[in-house]
């Protein structure tokens, strides 16, 4: 890939984050320079605590830095009030959490028309849910899934949208190898199919191999950037 | 439907049981809001518009004896429309079939014409024809009393003389919409309104040419003083009595107090509710919003606005209380029509027709709706400041903190159960605080909708057999000389009997006066005490008059004090008197004096206007056919009957009520402890599920659970209890009127039965939540992170 002629979608100079707690302050993160490009595949890697949730949380608009400049193409997210923020969040970002995030009294069809409903250009829920293979599960409830499923319907409630970024916090956390595996197959999937920018947190370095780019933060900072030569597919990982 | 909307259903339907008790609370603080405004709007307005159409009067005065042509005089007072003078005398009656000697009130009509103030509503039979002197309209409230028809006859003593009398009709007037002689109590059945032709009337008391009542209407801007006084001064050389407004015509006064009593409650009772609903909204809309953290931070995260967020959840809200509103209206429209039919026993209109203004329902909505989303707002306001990262996170474990019992090291006392119920009170004080007050106002409420039995049967208790000890009381016609009481001796069946004399007076201090009567008493009688406020005996003073305490109070006196007492009869003396004491009745607000000092006041010789007799119960029948034909005995006032009616109608009202508000409180007693115990079931679910897994037995989790609330329940009924006293008090308060007071007597099977029905509503909830405990899913319970 060229980046020379890729746009950048995500820009972020000194980026510094401090939780206050009393007296103790904590610097989750500490001066994170980053550029990331249209229809990149990043993998954030880094030890538990290094500011890793932070910096997705940032860059997906659901919390604001302490102080830095935080892009998304000419959106100034560190500077965007509330409204400005879910706006942005609503129109452009699709999230996939650890621990799913459904609403336990919506099937899943209803969970994917939650965010359908409030999109702009959305795919049709029962289009999203069998992108994630989940077109006969429909009707039932997220208490009625397994953990992996309620994973695909998280996926597939965040790509309803047709995001432009997919942003997901450990999405195989929770998951067995093989679930995982499936899990992380539907995202290179979308991330190929749709060109979405896709950054997903791990802890797993195997699933690195995925990546276009694979950052390593420490201690609230990026320790080092790899680019891989060649991206795996998932189903070439092995962990 | 909107997404959000089929969550809204569905999370309402998983809590329906808390939603339906919290629509309960709401429902009975409107229905009872509704019901009872209703209620009092339909009698405010029956009585405008009756009063309207049959030109009630607006001033009223009694006098001994004006001849007619007064009455032109009367009409020219400035500030008078229309004045109308009638005769009008109380008798005594014989009805076939009814043992006891009945008192009526022969009014005259005019050349037997329909009267133009006061007018009276034919309800069945027809009009006296003019000339007919013994034709006869009768009260409608007395003829169902006492079962009489059109076509039916009664015998009458006027003025000595027995009339045979024919009833041609059933009539109601505007003066007797409440109809009694005094006292505090509806008399029905001892007391009739009969019309008859004035001529007749006039020719059995020698009144030819001359009246006794006149009734007045004012000007549209007439000031009533100035005309009260111009027309005291026309009548004062006719033996005039004092002219009153409104304000003091009985039976206006009874209503007035009845629909400010309405009034009162209608305020106290549904705040209370509506209070208690606003308390459980906020604590279930809490509790869920803080269950649902996670839901909200995805909501947000997936780029739902705040505004949207707080909607949903004060839909959450708003959906209980229009459920809330829905069944209170419901309640309230069939509670107003049961008790505006209710007061159909008492007051008697042409017509009571229960109506419904719209204002009153959405007055009730708007207050709910207000009350709701104020208990919802500070909580609706966290789901906006939640930041969505941070509601990402799990919620931090609550922090515990050792109890004060076991910083003060007594903790070793406890078990370690008690000391887990100990602690989670102290961990949400607050909550358990409210809790503990919403308990307290439901057995507040019971106890303040309940002890108006233990009120109403101490105020006869005190007033019929402390204060009035007669069995019968026989009035004459015009003052007699003392020796009559040796007749009435001898009368058969009378025990012992007991002269006093009442002057109709004006009473002045200053600049305020009040007209009523000042009743002379002998020294030592046995049948009429006078109490004090500790209801001791007060002995009649040698000198000057007793007071009681309200009157002295309206005329701004104390003992010691000295009143210009005007008498309004015989010789109308004026003498300046002590006041020697006060006296705590109960009803009415008259003086007292020795009955020899009292004569001698007024100039006037032994004379007495009424004896009071004690009957052998064996004897009554000959007493009262004899007392029937006496000639000299205007009315004779039999306590048992006046009593028995009254004391059946007010048990079925105060039943009535009593069962109302029992149930409404239970639905508050209910709405708090079953939510409660709900809301600490959610939070510890994983506590109790992980206990069970530990081996804990069911029943030793559920104590730990319903300790709590048993606990909540005991610190709340001694609590409750000082809480009903002190509604009752202000209620009391509230109630309180010239004319009788109510007393505070709360009986202790009043508390027992207000916490008997909170204890059974505690016990009854507690069932509920226990068999959910038992029911408790542990795997479910344990995979679901909270
Ligand atoms: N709301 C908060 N208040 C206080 N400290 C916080 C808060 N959120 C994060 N932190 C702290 O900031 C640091 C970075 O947290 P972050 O969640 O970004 O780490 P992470 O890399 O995602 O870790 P993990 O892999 O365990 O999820 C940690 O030390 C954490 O304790
Ligand atoms: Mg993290």
């Amino acid at each position: 890939m060229n980046e020379l002629i890729q746009t950048t979608v995500f820009y972020a100079r000194g980026l510094a984050k401090i939780y206050r707690m009393g007296e103790v302050e904590v610097h989750a993160l500490r001066g994170v320079d980053l550029d990331i490009y249209e229809g990149e595949f990043i993998v954030l890697l880094g030890p538990s605590g290094s500011g890793k949730s932070t910096l997705l949380n940032i860059l997906g608009g659901l919390d604001t830095p302490t102080s830095g400049e935080a892009r998304w193409r000419n959106h100034d997210l560190g500077r965007a009030d509330e409204r400005g923020l879910t706006q942005y969040r609503r129109e452009h970002v699709g999230f996939v959490f650890q621990f799913y995030n459904l609403i336990p009294s919506l099937t899943v069809r209803e969970n994917v028309t939650l965010v359908t409903e409030i999109a702009e250009h959305p795919l049709k829920p029962e289009e999203a849910l069998r992108r994630v293979g989940l077109e006969h599960r429909l009707d039932h409830f997220p208490s009625q899934l397994s953990g992996g499923e309620q994973q695909r319907v998280a996926i597939a409630r965040a790509i309803a949208k047709r995001p432009e970024v997919l942003l997901c916090d450990e999405p195989t956390g929770a998951l067995d190898y093989e679930t995982g595996k499936v899990v992380l197959e539907v995202i290179a999937r979308i991330n190929q199919e749709f060109g979405t920018t896709a950054v997903v947190i791990t802890h797993n370095a195997a699933i690195a191999g995925m990546a276009d780019r694979v950052m390593h933060l420490a201690d609230g900072q990026i320790a080092s950037i790899e680019k891989n030569a060649r991206k795996l597919t998932p189903g070439e990982l092995r962990w | 439907m909107k997404m959000l909307d089929v969550k809204l259903l569905r999370d309402l339907s998983r809590m329906k049981g808390q939603a339906v008790t919290i629509a309960l609370v709401v429902a009975s603080g409107i229905g009872g809001f509704i019901g009872m405004l209703t209620a009092y709007d339909s009698l405010h307005g029956s009585r405008q518009s009756y009063y309207e159409s049959t030109r009630f009067a607006d001033l009223f005065s009694g006098v001994k004896r004006a001849p007619e042509s007064l009455a032109e005089p009367i009409v020219q007072l400035p500030g008078v429309s229309d004045a109308e003078t009638t005769t009008l005398f109380d008798v005594t009656l014989d009805i076939p079939n009814v043992a006891e000697p009945v008192t009526g009130r022969m009014i005259g009509l005019t050349d037997g014409r329909p009267p133009r103030l006061n007018r009276l509503t034919l309800r069945r039979g027809r009009w006296i024809e003019p000339g007919e002197r013994n034709e006869v309209l009768v009260s409608e409230g007395f003829a169902t009393a006492r079962g009489l028809q059109p076509g039916d006859r009664l015998a009458a003593l006027l003025n000595g003389k027995r009339e045979d009398l024919r009833i041609v009709g059933v009539a109601l007037s505007p003066e007797y919409i409440y109809a009694n002689r005094g006292g505090a109590f509806p008399d029905d059945k001892g007391f009739g309104i009969f019309w008859m032709e004035r001529d007749g009337v006039e020719a059995a008391f020698n009144m030819k040419g001359a009246f006794n009542s006149v009734t007045l209407r004012l000007a549209p801007h007439a000031r009533a003083p100035a005309v009260i006084s111009a027309l005291d001064r026309l009548l004062a050389p006719y033996g005039g009595l004092g002219a009153y407004g409104r304000e003091d015509q009985i039976s206006h006064r009874i209503l007035d107090q009845e629909l400010n009593q309405l009034k009162v409650n209608a305020t106290v009772f549904p705040s209370i509710f509506l209070g208690v609903a606003a308390f459980l909204l906020n604590v279930v809309l809490a509790r869920q919003i803080s269950t649902q953290r996670e839901q909200i931070a995805a909501l947000k995260a997936l780029g739902y606005a705040d505004r949207t967020i707080a909607l949903h959840y004060l839909k959450f809200v708003l959906v209980i209380v229009l459920a809330g509103i829905a069944g209170g209206i419901g309640i309230g429209v069939w509670l107003g029509h049961y008790m505006t039919g209710m007061y159909t026993t008492f007051f008697h209109f042409p017509q009571l027709t229960y109506r419904i203004q719209p204002w009153i329902p959405l007055l009730a909505a708007a207050i709910s709706l207000t009350a709701g989303v104020a208990a919802a707002l500070q909580t609706v306001r966290r789901v906006a400041s939640l930041p969505p990262a941070e509601a990402m996170r799990p919620p931090a474990p609550a922090t515990f903190r050792r109890m004060i019992l076991e910083r003060l090291g007594w903790a070793h006392l406890l078990s370690s159960q008690t000391r887990m119920v100990v602690r989670t009170l102290e961990r949400r004080p607050l909550r358990a605080a409210l809790t503990t007050f919403g308990i307290a106002s439901s057995i507040a409420i019971i106890i303040g909708g309940t002890f108006w039995g233990d009120a109403v049967e101490e105020l006869i208790r005190v007033q019929f057999d402390e204060i009035q000890r007669e069995d019968a009381d026989i009035t004459f016609v015009e003052p007699l000389s003392e020796a009559v009481r040796y007749e009435i001796d001898e009368i058969p069946g009378v025990l012992y009997a007991e002269p006093s004399r009442s002057v109709p007076v004006r009473l002045r201090a200053g600049h305020r006066s009040y007209r009523t009567a000042v009743m002379g008493l002998p020294q030592e009688g046995e049948l009429r005490q006078l109490l004090d406020a500790d209801r001791h005996p007060i002995p009649l003073p040698p000198d000057g008059l007793l007071l009681t305490d309200r009157l002295a109070a309206r005329l701004g006196v104390k003992p010691g004090d000295r009143i210009e007492v005007e008498s309004l009869e015989g010789k109308r003396t004026r003498r300046t008197l002590l006041v020697a004491g006060l006296v705590n009745d109960l009803v009415g607000m008259v003086g007292y004096m020795e009955i020899g000092v009292l004569n001698r006041a007024m100039g006037e010789g032994n004379l007495i206007s009424s004896v009071a007799v004690r009957v052998d119960r064996a004897g009554v029948d000959l007493f009262n056919a004899r007392l029937k034909e006496t000639p000299a005995v205007a009315t004779v006032g039999m306590k048992r009957t006046a009593l028995e009616t009254f004391e059946k109608e007010s048990a079925r009202n105060i039943f009535f009520f009593t069962t109302i508000v029992t149930i409404f409180a239970g639905a508050i007693a209910v709405g708090v402890v079953y939510n409660s115990a709900r809301i600490a079931l959610a939070e510890r679910a994983w506590e109790l599920a992980s206990l069970r897994v530990l081996g804990f037995t069911r029943g030793e989790v559920s104590a730990l659970l319903l300790g709590e609330l048993a606990a909540e329940l005991i610190l709340a009924i001694p609590f409750g209890l000082w809480l009903g006293y002190l509604l009752a008090l202000g209620l009391v308060r509230s109630a309180h009127s010239e004319n009788f007071i109510i007393p505070m007597v709360i009986t202790p099977r009043t508390y027992a039965y207000a916490v008997l029905a909170i204890l059974i509503a505690g016990v009854v909830s507690a069932l509920i939540v226990r068999n959910r405990i038992d029911h408790l899913d542990l795997v479910g319970v344990l995979k679901t992170r909270e």
